[in-house]
């Protein structure tokens, strides 16, 4: 159903499985039989910096501000923001890169915020939905989705909107086919996908038309 | 006194336009603060141990590691050594911790014994449930065995669909704090704000004065969340012990295996009619299961009355989390199994099911007149009389294509509402009631009638729901508030008005009943230049505000129950897979006088795509041998996504007769259909009935087996 969001985005702590495998000597789609290889993955390459089990600083940039916390290594980039930071606009459903409720915007491509350690997010441009209204207008995303009643209960909306951002950003031209794949990696429970198809178009329009903003 | 009506079609400023959602800014934003986003000083994160076993009695627990555990501040036994658990999943043991992850960490320090017990996870077959079988009564009327043994075609049929969760994006749970010893706050995630709050009280033996819930927002509920739950009172222990506020919030798994089902239902169908397609008898023998309680029984046959019936229906306890009112509650599953049936009895007398339907349609009695109407509208929409074929797409190729329909009812009549209207003496406007906002529009409903009403724009509106302060309204189950919220809201704000006519009757030298509001002005009537603005007439009220409010049930024609409602489906099917993909569907609904179209068909597209989840994927995958679910997780329990959706087409019905019903709820009828409408589309396409939802390319592939067009 539709297209992964990238999560494997590559860290800097060496911590990705894509990163392991590739370390392991292995392709990512050879099948894993028990040898040299194997052997090899389990001793940790030099390289690889251990962080915790205990707190560590961290240094996060969301929506252009840096802010410093104490966290633990395992503490995903979902719950920084959300219990440690108040930005509670991202959403945890499914919690496994299912569901795209938490979709953030991590240098300029969406990822689900709740499989990314906020390690990881060092060092990147964290974008979330509160960062996009600029100075209390809308963006015209969040206008659309106002517009074409592309929300119910709206707790799908916030991931919905910042994939669609990220959407159009790849695609300012979409075919309603285009918008049927490219967002199929959200899903909304109350129903709102012929509102949020209305949205994304209308949304490609303004901002051709010169109303985007910031 | 105030005459309580809706206001004449020519002279409605708002009901009946497009009014955006005024909570759309703060949902887009993510600014809409839902009780998963509440947080409070010093607050832990609460967790719940359950149970691995399907059914077992707990031998001991020992949890004295995790209290031992640095952070955890409260451990609780929610159900002790002796209790029978009758399904996996079910709360054993409750810890509150500083943060979640050490609250993950106790949970996994607890050592509970267990003696297992055999468990029965399948119904689908009955001769296999054993004494789990509960069956009731055979119920009889006309003379079905000389029906059967006069008729003309007579067909035999086994339907069913599996046992589905309700899958709201936010989970369950809540916030609870302790004021002190006696009094409560708690912020659940709920679908009756005002009712939860007694409900607590009522558990954990407080006034009912003591506990006060708050809730803005809520991320769906679908019919799962009316009570507080055994993990929301056992929040409120947890705070109360630990002396702190707590969260907890169930995770995906626990949500999906334990906080929300929809009773199964299969049934050996027997169905007749005379060569000329009259439709005459009807004999079930249905069962199902909502959990170790049983489950309803379906309302078989659904709609249609046919003169001669014999049904028997068998409640089976199951080991699987209970059943919770789903949308719609045992209307999904009378409509498949009924309108299956009647495809299929159609398919065998060679003719086209809306020319059956339409030739029966007095079967359906009050309604019927509406209903062929609807079908006759939706089969347009459709292009179903050049579109439609007999069974089995005798096209070549893999890709077979074909049409289904459905037709439903449902009652929603207006819950018990109280409204306040304020009216300020510097014209700002106050509308305040205990209601939620599921996402259906409440907010925006009430509104629009309550500016509707003044003669002010929406915005000029505040709102106040969501805190039990607030005048009470009921729970939104059942399409029950938009008609207790609209008519409350219109009767407050009409004797607010009264109040305010009188007020300023004297300067405008007329009698109050002489006045009206509009476009922001107090005016005369058929004088509209003689007029206050809203503010000057506001500002005569000195320094005291006027404070009305209204009831429901009350006064005037406001609102009443019962609606119709047809859909239709074009899907093809690629038999060498097996996958069934939605061209369109359509839905022709009528629901009485509508407040705002948008939001309207929002509520339709939304419970048709709720359909096509059900019908092509939805699925509580039990196992066998260990008993528990085994896709509590969205990847497995699957929903569709926008690809899966096809073209949606809504048509409201409207007009002056539909207006004089009043207002009626629309949150459940459109989701009834679907299923039947798509199933039939798609034993159209291939020749052969698929009989259990949802329809994946294994069953559609199993049928093929059987025969069809492959
Ligand atoms: S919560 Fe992250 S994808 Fe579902
Ligand atoms: S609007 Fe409710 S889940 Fe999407």
């Amino acid at each position: 159903m539709g297209k992964r969001k990238r999560t494997d985005t590559k860290p800097e702590t060496g911590l990705s499985r894509r990163e392991f495998l590739k370390g392991a000597g292995l392709a990512v789609s050879t099948p894993l039989l028990v040898g040299e290889g194997v052997a090899e993955a389990a001793r940790p390459a030099t390289d690889v910096k251990i962080l915790g089990p205990g707190k560590v600083p961290l240094l996060l940039r969301v929506n252009g501000a840096k802010h410093s916390l104490s966290l633990e290594p395992r503490v995903t980039l979902l719950d920084a923001l959300r219990d440690h930071l108040d930005l509670t606009g991202s959403k945890k459903v499914c919690d496994r890169a299912t569901c795209g409720a938490c979709t953030v915007i991590l240098d300029g491509l969406p990822v689900y915020s709740c499989s990314v350690l906020s390690v990881e997010a060092q060092g990147k441009e964290i974008q979330t939905v509160e960062g996009l209204a600029k100075a209390g207008q809308l963006h015209p995303v969040q206008a659309a989705f106002v517009e074409n009643d592309a929300q119910q209960c709206g707790f799908c909306t916030p991931g919905f909107v910042m994939a669609c951002t990220a959407f159009l950003d790849k695609h300012p031209n979409p075919t309603p086919e285009e918008v049927r794949r490219g967002l199929g990696g959200n899903l909304c429970r109350c129903g709102t996908y012929v509102g949020v198809r209305a949205a994304v178009l209308q949304a490609a329009k303004t901002i051709k038309g010169g109303g985007i903003h910031g | 006194m105030a005459e309580y009506k809706w206001p004449e079609a020519g002279k409605r400023a708002l009901i009946g336009k497009r009014t955006n959602r005024v909570d759309g800014p703060a949902k887009v934003s993510g600014s809409a603060k839902y009780t998963y986003d509440v947080k409070r000083p010093g607050m832990l994160y609460g967790k719940i141990l359950r149970c691995p076993h399907a059914h077992a009695r707990i031998v001991s627990i020992d949890t004295s590691e995790a209290e031992k555990l640095l952070g955890v501040k409260a451990v609780r036994i929610i159900q002790g050594p002796g209790t029978e658990i009758q399904w996996a999943g079910d709360e054993v043991v409750g810890v509150a911790a500083v943060e979640e992850t050490i609250a993950e960490d106790a949970l996994r320090k607890i050592k509970v014994q267990y003696e297992k017990l055999p468990h029965l996870v399948h119904e689908e077959e009955l001769e296999k449930v054993g004494d789990r079988a509960k069956p009731a009564a055979e119920q009889v009327s006309g003379d079905p065995d000389s029906a059967f043994k006069e008729a003309g075609v007579v067909v035999e049929g086994y339907y069913g669909l599996p046992v589905i969760t309700h899958c709201a994006l936010e989970a369950h749970g809540c916030v609870a704090e302790w004021e002190d010893e006696q009094n409560l706050t708690v912020w659940p995630s709920t679908q009756g704000v005002a009712r939860v709050a007694g409900q607590f009280a009522e558990t954990l033996g407080l006034p009912a004065g003591n506990v006060r819930a708050l809730m803005q927002y809520v991320g769906g509920g679908f019919g799962a969340k009316f009570s507080p739950d055994r993990w929301g009172v056992e929040t409120a222990r947890l705070a109360k012990q630990a002396g702190k506020p707590v969260k907890l919030m169930l995770e995906r798994a626990p949500e999906l295996m334990v906080a929300g089902a929809r009773p199964s239902a299969f049934a050996r169908i027997k169905v007749a009619a005379t060569k000329d397609g009259t439709f005459t008898a009807w004999q079930s023998e249905s069962w199902g299961t909502g959990g170790i309680g049983g489950g309803g029984s379906p309302p078989i046959p659904y709609v249609w009355n046919p003169p001669h019936q014999r049904k028997r229906h068998t409640a089976i306890a199951a080991n699987i989390g209970s059943a919770r009112a789903w949308r719609a509650p045992n209307h999904p599953q009378a409509c498949f199994l009924t309108m299956c049936a009647i495809e299929d009895l159609a398919a065998a007398l060679k003719m086209d099911p809306l020319e059956f339907c339409l030739k029966n349609i007095a079967l359906t009695g009050e309604r019927s007149e509406i209903y062929r109407q609807e079908l006759i509208q939706c089969a347009e929409l459709m292009d179903w009389k050049k579109k439609w074929h007999p069974r089995g797409d005798p096209s070549v190729g893999p890709i077979k294509r074909g049409l289904g329909l459905a037709i439903h009812t449902w009652g929603g009549r207006a819950h018990d509402s109280e409204c306040r209207a304020t009216i300020h003496p510097d014209g700002s406007v106050e509308v305040s009631l205990c209601t939620q906002d599921l996402g259906t529009g409440t907010r925006t409903v009430v509104a629009i009638v309550a500016a509707e009403t003044f003669g002010l724009p929406v915005d000029a509106i505040k709102l106040n729901v969501g805190d039990t302060r607030l005048p009470p309204s009921g729970g939104s189950g059942g399409s029950t508030t938009v008609g207790g919220v609209s008519s409350s809201t219109r009767r407050a704000a009409q004797n607010a008005l009264e109040q305010l006519f009188a007020k300023v009757a004297p300067d405008l030298g007329v009698a109050p009943e002489q006045l009206e509001a509009a476009g922001g002005t107090i005016r005369v009537k058929g004088n509209p230049s003689k007029n206050l603005t809203w503010k000057q007439a506001a500002a005569k009220l000195g320094v005291t505000p006027i404070h009305a409010t209204g009831k429901n049930p009350g006064p005037g024609n406001l609102n009443s129950s019962g609606v119709g409602g047809v859909q239709m489906a074009d899907v093809s099917v690629d038999v060498e897979t097996g996958v069934v993909k939605i061209n369109k569907m359509a839905a022709v609904q009528d629901c009485g006088l509508i407040i705002d179209p948008k939001l309207a068909e929002s509520q339709v597209y939304g419970a048709m795509i709720m359909g096509i989840c059900y019908s092509l994927f939805e699925e509580k995958v039990m196992d066998r041998a260990t008993g528990r679910m085994l896709n509590p997780n969205m990847e497995f329990y699957k929903l569709a996504g926008m690809a899966d959706i096809g073209e949606l087409v809504v048509q409201m019905v409207t007009g002056p007769e539909h207006d004089s019903r009043g207002v009626i709820g629309l949150g459940e009828p459109p989701v009834i259909s679907p299923g039947p409408a798509i199933g039939n589309a798609v034993a159209n396409a291939i020749g052969v009935r698929v009989p259990t939802l949802p329809l994946t390319p294994e069953r559609v592939l199993a049928a093929l087996e059987k025969g069809g067009v492959a």
